[in-house]
């Protein structure tokens, strides 16, 4: 359609940090999003004079929904000392923060400025489940694709019982994301969930024997993972841990024009691709089994990176569901279509393996603060592609990494591209 | 012909009538649903209402155990799941809809490529209206 796209001048993430994902109900979005520039600040290593700070981008889904707060963007840039520079909130549901990264990258392109503050919230966890799922359900097409009574998860089962369908997957075989993303997220302080699935096992049997209660019979994880008791459906075939919980967090990133990166730290992470792309709702997808948006953004980002899927060492994917973890590691061109499952199953994306895929834990493990995800997994990729990672850190060098979200439905995709010089 | 605007009211009200509508294309022949006043394919703003088949399959659904809160509100829960699902009419046209006729409760008793029939509708016009599809066959 287009010819390849290409950024006017070089982009590079100079500092990265993250609040603790998870349940903070004495927090807001404020204090939140103060945690996660604090511990950017920290990150940058030669420092940075706040004074050279241009602009604030910040991806947030529905502050209106989860805390009666509209216009979020100047609040945070307030409490982080920057009014009055221009701040501007980003909304693409939970790609809303992948957008802002977007819109941060080309202010700098683009010449406007050198030095931006990008940065992502999200304060879910005030709301009941039910009042949860309605703020979800509206990034679907409410007039029509969510009327009948669809819900978010739902979209993702759905797709999984099209993809099951067509390619032989049983409902089991999600199990492999739950358990690698679980291991990972138990290695990472900061995030929601810091327990392999063997651990939530103990403590429930330690809980039960304390109260007297019977003794549940598991004789392995898979067989926690298809106990109704212990993980319910939600929308079959997806259970509760097949779905990212309902989280609070922040993360902010710093991000430099090339030229100038050096001023902050030796070590810069270049951004080398950056696409993004929409779609219509589900029923209209061209493929129920996968995400023409991801394939899209994807597309733009290899062609502006000059690489291809197989240059790619490490990635943070959109894995809301586990089933969505399964399409993007195909639609991102790293396995076949119909074979991401068994890939997971092999080990192939484990923290060890040749491709790890959600070091961090990933959304289901780390968390989802809906709009705080896109630069919650740049964060992981600067800690990962640094050697900061600490005991998750994987065993293969990553000169380069790809981050993707996914908003609503499918219908909006962002894939960024970085690379370690 | 008709000549209600193209959007999503004037769908609601056929399905009222008990007519299940759609747009077409007047320029390049291709058939929309949800309704829509410009054609994404061709790009042409020149729609007409056509009637769309009743009868389609089932390509995609799920059973829903936590409902948003409306749909709580009318008793559904881990106990009463619904299904929900893409269907694809019989020309090729697709949507997302309320799938009855099917054991919600045993989801994996339902089979993709289930044939289905649109049910329209009853009561009065302050009954909310959303899409629906039985199951012919069990």
């Amino acid at each position: 359609m287009a010819t390849t796209k290409s950024l006017s001048r070089g982009v590079a993430v100079v500092g990265a940090g993250m609040s603790k994902f998870g349940v903070h109900k004495d927090k807001s979005s404020r204090d939140l999003f103060v945690e996660a520039y604090q511990a950017m600040s920290a990150s940058v290593d030669r420092g940075f004079d706040l004074a050279e700070i241009e602009a604030v981008f910040v991806g947030n889904y529905s502050s209106e929904f989860f805390e009666g707060q509209g216009h979020i963007a100047p609040i945070l840039a307030d409490a982080v000392g920057l009014v009055p520079l221009p701040a501007t909130r980003i909304e693409d549901a939970c790609a809303s923060s992948g957008a802002a990264i977007r819109q941060g990258v080309m202010a700098i392109a683009s010449g406007l400025h050198d030095l931006v503050l990008v940065g992502g919230v999200e304060h879910m966890t005030s709301l009941s489940t039910a009042q949860v799922t309605d703020a979800l359900s509206a990034a679907g097409d409410m007039g029509f694709e969510m009327a009948s009574g669809f819900t978010f998860p739902g979209i993702f089962a759905a797709m999984a019982s099209a993809y099951m369908h067509r390619y032989g997957m049983a409902p089991a075989d999600l199990h492999s994301i739950t358990l690698k993303n679980h291991a990972n997220g138990a290695l990472n302080p900061e995030a929601h969930f810091t327990q392999a699935i063997s651990d939530i096992m103990a403590a429930r049997m330690e809980a039960a024997i304390k109260n007297g209660s019977p003794l549940p019979e598991w004789k392995d994880e898979n067989a926690f993972l298809e106990d109704e008791a212990a993980n319910p459906f939600v929308a079959w075939p997806l259970r509760l841990f097949d779905c990212a919980p309902i989280s609070d967090g922040a993360a902010c990133l710093l991000l430099a024009s090339a030229e100038r990166a050096r001023a902050f730290t030796d070590d810069p992470i270049y951004v080398i691709g950056s696409g993004q792309a929409s779609d219509y709702s589900l029923a209209n997808h061209t493929d129920l089994t996968n995400m023409r948006a991801t394939r899209l953004a994807a597309q733009a980002a290899y062609e502006m990176a000059g690489v291809s899927p197989m240059d790619i060492r490490l990635a943070e994917v959109h894995d809301c569901f586990t089933i969505a973890e399964i399409i993007a590691t195909e639609d991102l061109g790293f396995f076949a279509p119909g074979t991401g499952y068994r890939m997971a199953e092999d080990g192939v994306t484990a923290r060890d393996g040749p491709r790890p895929v959600n070091s961090s834990g990933g959304l289901k493990s780390k968390g989802h603060p809906v709009g705080a995800t896109g630069v919650g997994q740049v964060v992981e990729i600067w800690k990962q592609m640094r050697g900061e990672a600490g005991p998750r850190q994987v065993k293969v060098d990553v000169p380069l990494a790809l981050a993707h979200n996914l908003g609503g439905t499918g219908s909006s995709c962002v894939v960024h591209i970085f690379e370690r010089r | 012909m008709e000549t209600a605007p193209f959007n999503l009211a004037s769908f609601y009200d056929f399905l009222r009538q008990k007519r299940l509508m759609g747009t077409r294309c007047t320029s390049c022949g291709r058939v929309w649903l949800p309704p829509r006043a410009i054609c994404a394919q061709c790009r042409v703003s020149r729609m007409e209402w056509i009637e769309l088949p009743g009868n389609g399959r089932l390509v995609a659904f799920t059973s829903i155990y936590v409902a948003p809160s409306k749909l709580a509100a009318q008793g559904y829960d881990r106990q009463h799941p619904y299904c929900v699902g893409v269907v694809e009419l019989e020309n090729g046209v697709r949507a997302s809809a309320r799938i009855l006729g099917v054991d919600a409760a045993h989801p994996e008793t339902i089979r993709i490529g289930a044939l289905l029939r649109v049910e329209f509708p009853s009561g009065g016009q302050t009954n909310e209206v959303f899409l629906t599809f039985r199951a012919m066959e069990q």
